[in-house]
């Protein structure tokens, strides 16, 4: 299966109520092949195509604030235009799922992939001190994987949950075994899992509001500092990364998604020129894997950031790895893929 | 039942003498409105509805961005404060979702005819099974009386101090008569509650709303032409008056669109 459309599979299966979205290249396959299997028969899932970004973004925020398991996806230009009400589920505290399969940017930039999104996702993107949790898929397996894991976390946490990953993934082929299907909740369970829901109110409860809004000072203040400490939570229990041949290793490559794949290329044909490479890919950009770089800055010669940007993972890197070790980036923009020669070189260069 | 019931201090307030009650659904808090402005009757006239209906477990409101921002404050039902414009989004997530709920929106005219107009049409033109309650007073009441689509020819507000240009400004736009035109409205009116007469029909019209999502065949969207004497620098008597002269023969009163039998 295409990656979009296993992510699109993947959401029907893990009981979502509805997809609210607007095409865009390089993913609309995602709501296409929704539109084509008809969930409505299958699941009773609702799929509707949006007139815009900011009216898909603002249909999420009332299915959310109404307990429904609920979704968008779109790519680099469409999630810029959501960005407001992405900021809006983080201060309401609501939880969706939002698919952004990155192209290159900036401007209508390109259709190819990068991951020029990074700092978007990670570090907010809209107004305001929030943060969303951010996974970076590397396969058509992860695609489909992180719908239902998305929706976990964007429950269990009352966030919104970014899917970032790149025009590649979304469109490359692979094998992948899909989840069996999870039953949608009735409303019943609804009003019992998320009874701050405005589902309507019954008489044994005061009114549920979902709003952002706080107009007095010290009220906001503490709403902030509630929010920080969810993102500490969250910090202390969800980092998610993978690792192969770091324990030995000179250079550690940081990659996620499509470059992550590259690298995993990188680290084998290294080996076999005897250079000890290692790949540490996050797979939780937020929360970032702070913990394994900071074992592992000890021991190296230094950590190569690979990304399909001009360099932006690499500044939390550094901001972890406090000049522990040296710090490099290779990157390639424009819908441009890094090769493994080249990757190799920069990692010669770095033990030189 | 939590609701507290209207507490009486007089002793001639007393149940043989009632002519009126505050429906329980208006929450016992002080409005944040301007004395002599609309949003207060309003929100009580959507609340009695609610009320009369016996359908609170099955509403769910959308608070716009503006002066009616703190709507879940004073109305009874689940509310959703949305962005700025986006009302009409929101409602449609829930009304998807729960096809045989009562999703309302509440607007004011720069949330739904100036940043929020491609969320409406688009939520009228789809024929989504909400009500739209849209408040027209003709300025930006809660960022302090600037011009509105709505604005009327002329008219002075703090971004158009010489009175509003049609050469630099545009013409005032007719939200409801072009959302009439939509195949996907079902129901479209125009009311006003400055008399106690007008109350009467404006309650009529939100009732009528609310009961006809019930056949599912679209929107029901309901204009209060309201006053905004702040921002229109008027006492609510003159802000009235001015309305009936002014504002009234530009957006003249009366059901728009009713389905056919
Ligand atoms: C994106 C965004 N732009 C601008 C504002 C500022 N703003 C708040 S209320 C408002 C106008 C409200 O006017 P109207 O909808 O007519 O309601 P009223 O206050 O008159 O009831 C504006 C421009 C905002 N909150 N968000
Ligand atoms: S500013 Fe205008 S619209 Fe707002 S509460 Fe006062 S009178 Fe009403």
């Amino acid at each position: 299966m295409k990656g979009n459309e296993a992510l699109a599979e993947a959401a029907i299966l893990a009981g979502c109520d509805g997809y609210f979205g607007y095409p865009i290249t390089p993913q609309s396959e995602i709501m296409e092949y929704l539109m084509a299997e008809q969930p409505m028969h299958r699941t009773g899932m609702v799929v509707l195509q949006a007139e815009s970004e900011i009216a898909s973004i603002n249909m999420v925020y009332g299915g959310a604030g109404a307990g429904k398991r609920v979704m968008t996806s779109s790519s680099s230009p469409g999630i810029s235009l959501m960005q407001e009400g992405i900021s809006y589920l983080a201060g309401a505290e609501l939880p969706c799922v939002i698919v952004n399969v990155v192209r290159g940017g900036p401007g209508l930039g390109t259709i190819q992939p990068a991951q020029s999104d990074y700092f978007q996702s990670v570090k907010g993107g809209g107004h305001g001190d929030y943060k969303m949790i951010t996974l970076a898929p590397f396969s058509v397996q992860e695609m489909a994987d992180f719908v239902a894991l998305g929706f976990d976390l964007a429950f269990k946490y009352r966030i919104p949950v970014m899917i970032l990953s790149d025009g590649a993934i979304g469109q490359m082929m692979e094998k992948v075994v899909l989840p069996v299907q999870r039953p949608r909740w009735t409303e019943q369970e609804i009003r019992e899992m998320s009874p701050w829901a405005t589902v309507g109110r019954t008489k044994d409860r005061h009114n549920n509001i979902i709003t952002s809004l706080n107009l007095k000072s010290d009220v906001q203040e503490e709403h902030n500092r509630q929010l920080q400490a969810k993102y500490k939570t969250i910090i202390e229990n969800e980092v998610r990364y993978e690792e192969s041949y770091c324990e030995d290793a000179e250079v550690i490559l940081i990659a996620y998604g499509t470059s992550a794949r590259i690298c995993q290329k990188a680290v084998d044909i290294a080996r076999h020129q005897g250079i000890k490479l290692g790949l540490l890919r996050p797979i939780s950009l937020f929360p970032f894997p702070e913990a394994a770089l900071i074992k592992y800055a000890e021991k190296v010669k230094g950590f190569l950031s690979v990304e399909m940007s001009a360099g932006q993972m690499v500044e939390d890197i550094r901001l972890v790895v406090e000049g522990k070790t040296k710090v490099a980036h290779y990157g390639r923009m424009g819908g441009i893929v890094p090769t493994t020669d080249e990757i190799i070189e920069n990692v010669k260069n770095l033990i030189n | 039942m939590s609701f507290e019931t209207h507490k009486f201090n007089s002793h001639i307030a007393v149940p043989e003498n009632l002519v009126y009650a505050k429906t329980p659904l208006m929450n016992d808090k002080p409005l944040s409105y301007c004395p002599g402005c609309g949003h207060g009757t309003i929100h009580r006239l959507i609340m009695e509805t609610v009320e009369e209906l016996d359908i609170l477990e099955d509403t769910i409101g959308i608070a716009p961005v503006g002066c009616s921002v703190l709507a879940y404050e004073f109305m009874g039902t689940d509310v959703q404060q949305a962005a700025h414009g986006r009302a009409c989004a929101l409602a449609t997530g829930i009304s998807r979702l729960y096809p045989d709920k009562y999703v309302f929106t509440y607007q004011g005219d720069g949330d739904l005819a100036a940043i929020g107009t491609a969320e409406t049409i688009h939520a009228c033109n789809r024929g989504e099974n909400i009500v739209i309650i849209f408040v027209n007073n003709g300025i930006y009441g809660m960022t302090g009386g600037q011009m509105a689509p709505t604005t009327l020819p002329g008219m002075k507000t703090s971004t158009s101090p010489f009175g509003r240009e049609q050469k630099d400004a545009g013409y005032p736009l007719k939200m409801t008569e072009l959302v009439a035109h939509l195949p996907g409205t079902y129901y479209v009116t125009r009311q006003s509650v400055h008399t106690p007469v007008n109350v009467r029909k404006a309650k009529k019209a939100i009732k009528k709303a609310f009961e006809l999502t019930r056949h599912k065949k679209g929107v029901s969207f309901v204009e209060l032409v309201s006053n905004c004497n702040s921002g229109w620098k008027m006492t609510p008597v003159d802000a009235n008056k001015w309305m009936e002269e002014n504002m009234f023969p530009f957006y003249p009163l009366g059901d728009i669109k009713v389905p056919s039998k």
